[in-house]
C-alpha cells in the first residue's frame, strides 16, 4: 500500500477529486497548509510600501491506495494540479504499514 | 466673498431668463419662507455632516487590525458626543459671540435665541438659533475625527478623550472666531468657505502634533529604517466610510451656503455640490493613475484617501470654480496624498489612516487655490491664515500632548498594543467568532 501526499493550489482541489474519483479512488483527506518552496513566497505592496507573503497558501491532500493503483494516482494528480506556472507544487509517495477501518476493525487492503 | 457670487449668478441667470422672455427672474419669497428655508437647509446639510461621523468610523475600522477594531469604533461616537457637550458649554460662544478679533465669549452654557422670529419678526437671510448652532456642531466633531484615525491601535482611550476636550473646547472655536467669528483673519480677506483650513488642517496640525508626541506603532519601522506596512482589516468597510464620508461632504459644503432662501442661494448649493462630487472624482482617478505609474498596481486605500484629498482641497471654494477646475483641484490633492503618505513613512510619523496628508496637506492647497480660482482673493491673505493657524494649533496641541504625555501618560503599554486594544481596554474582541482571523501567521 501507498500513500500519495500533494501540496497544490487551492482552487485545484476540485479538478484533482475529479481526476481521483475517475479512476477508482474512493476518499482523499485535503487540509490547509501555508508553506513556500523556491520563490520563498511573493510580495504585496501597502498604501505604497512593499512587505513579504512569506508563507503561501496551499491545499495538501493525503491519499491512501492499493500498490497496484499508487502510480495511475500520482500521474492523475500531476495532470490534474498542473497549470505549468511557478507553484503548482509537489507529490510524495510513501510506504503504508498498516491501515484500520474504525467502524468494522477491518484491516489493511480490506479497509481502503 | 459669497455675496459676490451671489451678484454673479443672479446677474447670469437673469439674463437666460430674458432671453426666453419669461416672468421676472427673481421673485423673492417673503422673509418668513426665506428663514424657514435657510433653517432647513441647516438642518439637512447640518444632519449630512453628523453622518460623516460614520464614516470616519467606518473608514479607521477598515484600516485598523482586527484587534483594534472595537476601541476604534468607541473613540468615533465618543468623540462625537464629546464633540457636542464642549460646543456646549463653551465652544459656541467662544467662537461666535462677540469676537473681539482674536476670541469670543468666555460665557458657558449656548441656548437659543428666536425671540425676533417668534414675534414675527425675520432679518435677511434669518434662521433658527439651533439650526446654526446645530450645523456649526457638527464641524468641530469632523475635526476631533480626524485625529483618531492618526493616532489609532497605540493611543489610550481616555487620555485621547481629553484630548478631544482641548480641541473641541479650545483649540477649534478660538481660531474658527477669527475667521467664521468675524475675527482679524477674516477683516483681513481670508477666504474658507466650508474650512479646507479651520477644519480639516486644524484636525491635521493636532494628528500631527500627535503622532509624533505619541510615536509609531510597534514594528511599524525596522531599525535599518525600512517601513514594515501593517495592513488594514477590512478594505470594504475602509470603502464604505468613504462613500459615507463623500455622501456627508454635500452637507459639509453644500450647507455652508449658509442660506436657501433664494434662487441665488438654491443655485450655489446646486453649484457646490456639483464641485464637491467632481473634485473627489478627480482625486480618485488621480491617485489611481499616479499609483499605477508608481508601483505598477492600483493602491485601493490611497484611492480612497484620494476621495479625501479632494473633497478637502475644494472645501475652501467649492461655489466659484467651474466643474473642470474642481476636477482639478480635487485631482492635485490626489496626486499630494499619493505623495506625502510615503514621505511621512520617510519621517517615521505613523498615521495609521492617511489623514495629515487628505486633511492636512490637502487643506493647505485648498486654501491656496482659493486665491488661483477668486481673483478677490490674495495669496498673502490665505497664506496669513495658514500659517496663522497652522502655529496656534501646533503649539497649543503640542502643549496639551506633553502635559498628558508627562501626567496620566498617552501610549499603551507595549503589551497592549501587543495583544490589541479591544482586550486591553474594552476587554471585548470585535469579531468574537474569527479569533485572531488574519493575525495568526
Amino acid at each position: 500500500m501507498k500513500l500519495v501526499m500533494a501540496v497544490i493550489k487551492p482552487f485545484k482541489l476540485d479538478e484533482v477529486r475529479d481526476a481521483l474519483t475517475s479512476i477508482g479512488v474512493d476518499g482523499l483527506t485535503a487540509t490547509e497548509v501555508k508553506g513556500y518552496g523556491r520563490q520563498k513566497g511573493h510580495t504585496e505592496i501597502y498604501r505604497g510600501a512593499e512587505y513579504a507573503i512569506s508563507f503561501l497558501p496551499k491545499i495538501k491532500i493525503e491519499v491512501a491506495v492499493k500498490e497496484d493503483l499508487a502510480e495511475r494516482v500520482v500521474e492523475a494528480i500531476a495532470g490534474a494540479a498542473k497549470t505549468g506556472q511557478i507553484g503548482d507544487g509537489k507529490i510524495f509517495v510513501f510506504d503504508l504499514m498498516n491501515v484500520v477501518r474504525i467502524r468494522t476493525g477491518e484491516t489493511d487492503a480490506d479497509a481502503l | 466673498m459669497r455675496n459676490l457670487t451671489y451678484i454673479k449668478t443672479a446677474a447670469a441667470s437673469a439674463a437666460a431668463f430674458a432671453l426666453i422672455g419669461a416672468a421676472p427672474a427673481f421673485a423673492a419669497v417673503d422673509s418668513e419662507t426665506a428663514y424657514v428655508l435657510n433653517t432647513f437647509s441647516f438642518l439637512v446639510n447640518g444632519a449630512l455632516v453628523m453622518w460623516m461621523a460614520a464614516g470616519f468610523a467606518m473608514l479607521e475600522s477598515g484600516l485598523v487590525r482586527s484587534k483594534n477594531t472595537a476601541t476604534i469604533c468607541l473613540k468615533n461616537i465618543a468623540l462625537y458626543s464629546i464633540a457636542g457637550l464642549t460646543f456646549y458649554l463653551i465652544g459656541y460662544n467662544l467662537m461666535y459671540m462677540d469676537v473681539s478679533g482674536y476670541i469670543g465669549s468666555f460665557s458657558p452654557f449656548w441656548g437659543p435665541d428666536d425671540a425676533e422670529a417668534l414675534a414675527g419678526t425675520f432679518s435677511d437671510g434669518g434662521y433658527s438659533a439651533s439650526s446654526d448652532w446645530f450645523f456649526q456642531m457638527v464641524f468641530v466633531a469632523t475635526a476631533a475625527s480626524i485625529v483618531s484615525g492618526a493616532l489609532a491601535e497605540r493611543i489610550k482611550l481616555w487620555p485621547f478623550l481629553l484630548f478631544v476636550v482641548l480641541l473641541t473646547a479650545i483649540i477649534y472655536p478660538i481660531q474658527g472666531s477669527w475667521v467664521w467669528g468675524g475675527g482679524w483673519l477674516s477683516e483681513m480677506g481670508f477666504s474658507d468657505y466650508a474650512g479646507s483650513t479651520l477644519v480639516h488642517s486644524v484636525g491635521g496640525w493636532a494628528a500631527l502634533t500627535g503622532a509624533i508626541v505619541l510615536g509609531a506603532r510597534k514594528g511599524k519601522y525596522t531599525s535599518d529604517g525600512r517601513v514594515n506596512p501593517i495592513p488594514g482589516a477590512n478594505l470594504p468597510l475602509a470603502t464604505l466610510g468613504t462613500f459615507v464620508l463623500w455622501l456627508g461632504w454635500f452637507g459639509f459644503n453644500g450647507g455652508s451656503v449658509l442660506a436657501l432662501g433664494s434662487a441665488a442661494s438654491a443655485i450655489e448649493m446646486a453649484n457646490v455640490f456639483a464641485n464637491t462630487n467632481m473634485a473627489a472624482a478627480g482625486g480618485v482617478l488621480a491617485a489611481m493613475i499616479v499609483t499605477q505609474i508608481m508601483y505598477k498596481k492600483v493602491d485601493l486605500t490611497l484611492a480612497l484617501n484620494g476621495a479625501i484629498g479632494g473633497l478637502v482641497s475644494i472645501t475652501a471654494e467649492p461655489a466659484d470654480p467651474t466643474i473642470g477646475m474642481s476636477i482639478l483641484i480635487g485631482a492635485l490633492g490626489g496626486v499630494i496624498v499619493v505623495f506625502a503618505v510615503p514621505l511621512l513613512d520617510k519621517l517615521k510619523i505613523d498615521d495609521v489612516v492617511g489623514a495629515i496628508p487628505a486633511h492636512l496637506f490637502c487643506g493647505i492647497w485648498g486654501t491656496i487655490a482659493v486665491a488661483i480660482s477668486d481673483p478677490e482673493v490674495t495669496f498673502v491673505a490665505q497664506l496669513t491664515g495658514i500659517i496663522a493657524i497652522g502655529a496656534f494649533v501646533i503649539v497649543l496641541s503640542t502643549i496639551f500632548w506633553l502635559i498628558l504625555k508627562f501626567t496620566i501618560g498617552i501610549r499603551a503599554s507595549e503589551e497592549d498594543e501587543l495583544e490589541g486594544l479591544d482586550k486591553a481596554e474594552l476587554g471585548l474582541e470585535a469579531y468574537p467568532e474569527f479569533g485572531q482571523g488574519s493575525q495568526s501567521f
